[in-house]
């Protein structure tokens, strides 16, 4: 029966089925869950940034993973979900949870836009737009009045859920713990449908995924598009957290940050991908001990991963 | 009225003139055959028919419908499916995914209807798996649904781009040299499988084919190209002893 199982595709046979992942995945929810009650104010602000990176390396996953598209520029998303919430809370008094959805909306409008005319590129021009455009999101952020200028956004609102206002550091990491479950589940559910496939399809050889039925401009704009809202969510609440965004906390370091954590842990699944982004939020604090030579040792580390684990620490095996 | 009309395509890459002002049909529940020299424009004729090259002038109609210069995706959701020269499945993943692809333009829940995991939308999937088995059990590659498509034997992965195609429900499917690299008792099976695609499925079949023996068994009617031009169509007895085809195709055949 194991035997049976472990030959299965991943994608044909649901991933919870599987004991490799399973274990693993259940013992990292139940440390995840008591970490704060144990831990001190660092190690849970450390661990609130790596369920941050979580959500985002679970998003970007579906650009890059999923469907294939190389995309430089994705903190741009995260930038328009942070500023909408932002700007809305403190300049217009809007509610938190309400400025959710508005950034939803506005994430997916900036993905169209950049999306609908350059995702017939080929992967490689494809980069090179996306990094411009991530470029030109974080100089927009700098130049507008709305947006705080290169000084930012102060003073915005903490959110309040039924009465409690999020104030701790333990607070957000359980509401980033419930937006990373959440992203897990939703990747998870298309991950092994038919929208899910057709990314799969159009990664592994386009032409014939459009020789078989398969829109692949619609396809890869739906995936840019989901992309796009889950960092724009992650951004929502990334501004409420901090309270003050600048423009500095969405620049290209930061995408490649997020498409190392992608790319680090194994590409195309979820478990790979969670392992990448927490690595990603480890590692500088783990390194920290090596003080001025924390760039070169990370680098190191990085670039032994890459060659003895090509495919990433949990690569995806699939079938 | 003929499934499939094609007439006076042309097609030029730059100042090449690939295809010059081809007609011919074909006919609802047929077998038909393009033969020609390699080069003559026989896959750049399938490309055209398929929207992956946009024809120069000319008109392609399938049921009466107009489909010249349409995409890929939506010839295909029009009913007409190809396999490929040489065989482009999604190697990475398993046989039976290769096979629900087919199932993608027939069905049409998204991405919300999957998160919300609404009941329809299991059933869809359920369908869509259902359909994959049947395309595969059809071209007896079940047994390997599991298995990554890339692992397939050369003539197992030739199946596994039938089952694919069949499995997009096409009303005439094209065949861009299916024999090509099996051995005679693989031909044999590949001649009884065309005939039971048309028979039992009453899918019409177009197939590009080198290998005359196989082309002159189970086609009605061969449309034979040289140089991007038609030189001969009719019933395989007669384009064997037209002078044309056997000086420019035939002839060269010792």
């Amino acid at each position: 029966m194991i035997d049976e199982v472990r030959t299965m595709p991943t994608a044909v046979q649901p991933q919870l089925m599987r004991w490799s992942v399973v274990l693993p995945g259940l013992a990292a929810l139940a440390v995840a869950l008591v970490l704060p009650q144990f831990a001190n104010a660092y190690v849970t602000e450390v661990a609130t940034t790596a369920l941050l990176y979580v959500v985002l390396c679970l998003g970007l996953n579906i650009v890059v993973g999923y469907a294939g598209l190389l995309d430089l520029g994705y903190a741009a998303f995260f930038a328009v979900g942070a500023y909408t919430s932002g700007i809305l809370t403190a300049e217009f008094g809007f509610n938190f949870w309400l400025t959710i959805p508005v950034a939803m909306v506005a994430a997916c409008v900036a993905g169209i836009i950049i999306g609908a005319p350059t995702l017939r590129l080929r992967s490689d021009y494809l980069a090179i737009v996306t990094l411009g455009f991530g470029e030109i999101v974080r100089i927009i952020a700098r130049n507008l009045d709305i947006t705080g200028g290169a000084s930012g956004l102060i003073g915005i609102e903490r959110p309040e859920i039924f009465g409690f206002k999020l104030m701790q550091v333990q607070h957000f990491y359980y509401a980033f713990l419930v937006l990373a479950l959440l992203t897990a589940f939703v990747c998870l559910s298309v991950e092994r449908s038919r929208m899910g496939r057709a990314w799969f399809y159009v990664r592994y050889d386009e032409d014939a995924a459009a020789g078989i039925g398969i829109n692949r401009v619609t396809a890869k704009l739906q995936a840019y598009m989901m992309g796009a809202v889950i960092a724009s969510v992650a951004g929502c609440l990334y501004a409420a957290k901090m309270t003050a965004i600048s423009p500095e906390s969405f620049t290209f370091n930061q995408s490649l940050l997020i498409l190392l954590g992608v790319v680090l842990g194994g590409m195309g699944r979820i478990p790979g991908v969670v392992l990448g982004a927490v690595l990603v939020a480890l590692l500088p604090e783990v390194l920290r001990g090596a003080g001025t030579y924390r760039p070169l040792v990370t680098a190191v580390a990085l670039l032994a991963i890459m060659l003895f684990r090509p495919n990433g620490l949990w690569p995806d095996k699939r079938v | 009225m003929a499934l499939l009309e094609v007439r006076d395509l042309r097609l030029s890459f730059g100042g090449l003139k690939v295809l010059h002002d081809i007609s011919f049909s074909v006919e609802k529940g047929a077998i038909n055959s393009l033969i020609g020299p390699n080069g003559a424009g026989k896959t750049s004729l399938f490309n055209c028919l398929t929207g992956f090259y946009k024809p120069k002038g000319g008109s392609i109609s399938l049921g009466g419908r107009p489909i010249t210069g349409l995409p890929p995706h939506r010839i295909t959701a029009l009913g007409l499916a190809r396999t490929f020269q040489n065989i482009r499945l999604f190697k990475e993943m398993t046989v039976l995914e290769n096979a629900m692809s087919g199932q993608h333009c027939r069905s049409r829940h998204g991405i919300m209807s999957a998160i919300l995991h609404l009941p329809a939308q299991r059933r869809e999937e359920e369908t869509i798996r259902t359909a994959g088995m049947r395309w595969l059990d059809f071209v007896g590659i079940e047994q390997h649904a599991h298995r990554r498509a890339g692992g397939l034997s050369y003539g197992d992965q030739r199946r596994l781009e039938l089952a694919r195609a069949l499995a997009s429900a096409p009303e005439l499917i094209l065949l861009d040299e299916p024999a090509a690299g099996l051995n005679e008792r693989e031909k044999l099976d590949l001649v009884d499988l065309i005939r039971r695609i048309r028979d039992e499925t009453g899918v019409t079949v177009l197939l590009i084919e080198h290998d005359m023996g196989l082309v002159m068994q189970v086609s009605e009617k061969i449309v034979v190209f040289d140089y991007g031009q038609k030189i001969a169509d009719g019933p395989p007895e007669a384009v064997r002893a037209d002078p044309r085809v056997i000086e420019a195709y035939l002839g060269t055949e010792e």
